[in-house]
């Protein structure tokens, strides 16, 4: 155990181009990586993605493995573990963080059950306790009411997936020196049981949260799916995106990839409306880092109000409407439409 | 087509909760129901079963109880069950929990070989969808996670074409059988059970293991002992610092505001006719 060392990063490209939970890991890793003063290693497979290799020590990483083969073309369980199996056990490192995505969270799963070790899923802080050595790796438990901290004391390496957009990448550097290593793997296709037949993309329901620059989100607090009609008319005046709670989600008003909270999308747009949210850990943590935190409710105690840059306590279907009619006029008096930077 | 369904008995998280003194989880304040995943997983074997034939067997680990969450599934439509109990499984992470039920399917496999496994994407207790592709690698058969739909079922070909929900869109995958899938909600809808499932289930028992009854088991792999993970510490979520109150009646309210947003120009700005 004592031989590994070294925080790795899981780099993971799609379609030529770096995910950005990746560079946020690479941000994360470097503050364990100078703690423990061990170097910050990005690993990363793909076809044809070695032109990518000096992206990753831009953004914080001392050295890159890179495994480039026509079978890793697109992601499969099966020849991503084992490239990345083979790299683990050649060289041994002590922390090991992968994204929280849908490919990040299948790779870990099966990289910690070869390697024997121990996996935390879906963590949103993350420390090291120095002279143990120890990844503190700590999540949302029990349907997200509480945090529990993760320790994985007697296997190497420990690992974690880490959801996306809860850490801080780095500022892109390009003066940043790094060392780039090659590797070659026997990968055969033939050996391959599972076969990409078709990627299908869907670029409008992705920029529709992740990446919407306003949202109006709504909870319980709006009583049925009349009231919450009222986010629909608000997200339509100002031109937002609309969310929910896990709640409002399986009451049926909304759709479940417009859920927003730990177990659904993970927002950072501008602005936040939190409209009728208690805000439950479970959904604050997938909108907490929003640029400007507007939050109306009923319940003055509601802790929704501990993470909103500004609260409004009172009742949603008497302000609503007064807001939609307010942006409705200003946006007459001002002859267009609403947008925003 | 002889397929697998994993299924577990979880508190309902919704209903669940925690003790503030302790910080610990007041289990008997959540009713012990069919891990929800799990059931979108034992309605879509039925689904497949309804093309193809066969047998629908579930496998479940947890303490006797967990009997309930199998006769669910018969009530779903599965024709048989198996629950392995065992004081030596208990306080298994997800890596021991994969090896428990790997050796309690190539138990099951002895008997009638599988063809496909299912699982839940995750249980709601734990969120971690780590148990699926844990179990996919003991057996040595692809793991195919997130999956929204099974769009063939080719029994002659032995393989299955699977749509697989990625960050952006989805993947049309092709994987040899056996594998195992584990499904998200949308792969479909949770039918009303027939009278006669019901009444099936009712009466149904399960064939229950323990860790004696299964083969080649390394004790040392199970329950706390093989589990690698352990809980360090339990903590309430970190407060974050709130801001500004806005006072007054909802008109007053409502127009300190719009004078926010509006000052706010490096996030909001009105497109003009002119601009």
């Amino acid at each position: 155990m004592e031989e590994n060392q070294g925080v790795w990063v899981f780099i993971e490209v799609n379609d030529g181009t770096i995910e950005g939970v990746s560079l946020e890991l690479l941000g994360a890793g470097r503050k364990l990586a100078d703690k423990l003063e061990v170097p910050l290693s990005g690993v990363m497979l793909g076809e044809g993605v070695m032109p990518l290799a000096n992206e990753v020590i831009y953004a914080g990483a001392d050295q890159v493995y890179v495994v480039d083969h026509p079978v890793l073309k697109n992601y499969r369980t099966e020849s991503y573990m084992k490239g990345v199996c083979v790299l683990a056990e050649k060289y041994k490192p002590e922390i090991f963080l992968y994204g929280a995505t849908p490919n990040g969270k299948d790779l870990a799963s099966a990289v910690a059950t070869d390697l024997s070790t121990g996996l935390t899923a879906d963590t949103t802080m993350l420390d090291v306790d120095v002279e143990k050595r120890l990844l503190e790796a700590s999540r949302p438990a029990f349907g997200g009411n509480i945090m529990a901290t993760i320790l994985c004391k007697k296997h190497r390496p420990q690992m974690a997936t880490v959801r996306p957009k809860v850490m801080k990448a780095l500022e892109t550097d390009e003066g940043r020196k790094g060392v780039i290593i090659e590797e070659e793997l026997e990968l055969r296709e033939e050996d391959m049981r599972t076969k990409v037949l078709k990627i299908v993309k869907d670029v409008t329901k992705k920029a529709s949260l992740a990446e919407a620059h306003v949202i109006v989100a709504g909870g319980k607090g709006l009583g049925d799916i009349q009231g919450f009609q009222l986010i629909h008319e608000l997200a339509e005046v100002i031109g937002a995106s609309v969310g929910g709670t896990r709640d409002v989600v399986e009451a049926g008003w909304l759709k479940h990839e417009q859920q927003i909270g730990q177990t659904g999308e993970t927002v950072t747009p501008k602005i936040y409306f939190a409209i009728g949210i208690s805000g439950a850990i479970q959904h604050v943590e997938g909108m907490k880092n929003s640029e400007l935190i507007i939050a109306i409710n009923k319940d003055p105690n509601a802790p929704i109000f501990d993470v909103a840059t500004y609260g409004i306590v009172g009742d949603a279907m008497e302000i609503v409407p007064k807001l939609i009619k307010q942006f409705k006029e200003l946006s007459k008096e001002k002859g267009g439409e609403m947008s925003y930077v | 087509m002889h397929i697998v369904v994993c299924v577990k008995q979880v508190p309902d998280t919704k209903i669940i909760k925690i003790n503030p003194k302790t910080n610990t989880l007041d289990r008997r304040s959540a009713p012990a129901i069919l891990n929800p995943y799990d059931a979108h997983a034992v309605q879509e074997a039925v689904k497949i079963k309804n093309k193809t034939g066969g047998t629908i067997s579930v496998l479940s680990m947890g303490p006797p109880q967990a009997v309930a969450v199998i006769k669910k599934s018969v009530e779903i439509g599965a024709d048989q069950g198996y629950l392995i109990s065992d004081r030596a499984f208990a306080g298994a992470d997800t890596l021991a929990t994969s090896y428990a039920l790997s050796k309690a399917l190539e138990k099951i496999s002895k008997d009638n070989p599988i063809d496909l496994v299912i699982c839940g994407k995750h249980a709601i207790d734990g969120d971690t969808g780590q148990v699926g592709p844990g179990i996919a690698r003991r057996l040595d058969i692809p793991p195919i996670t997130n999956v929204i739909e099974v769009s063939e079922v080719n029994e002659g070909e032995k393989h299955v074409h699977i749509k697989r929900k990625q960050i952006d869109g989805y993947e049309v995958i092709q994987s040899q059988l056996p594998c195992l899938l584990t499904v998200e909600k949308e792969i479909n809808d949770i039918e009303y059970a027939p009278l006669t499932n019901m009444i099936n289930a009712a009466r149904y028992e399960p064939v229950i293991w323990s860790v004696n009854d299964l083969e080649d088991v390394d004790k040392t792999q199970l329950g706390l002992k093989g589990s690698p993970t352990i809980v360090g510490k339990m903590f309430s979520p970190p407060k974050l610092e709130g801001g500004k109150r806005i006072e007054g009646n909802s008109d007053s309210q409502v127009e300190q505001l719009m004078g926010i947003l509006m000052e706010r120009k490096d996030l909001l700005k009105i497109k003009t006719a002119n601009s």
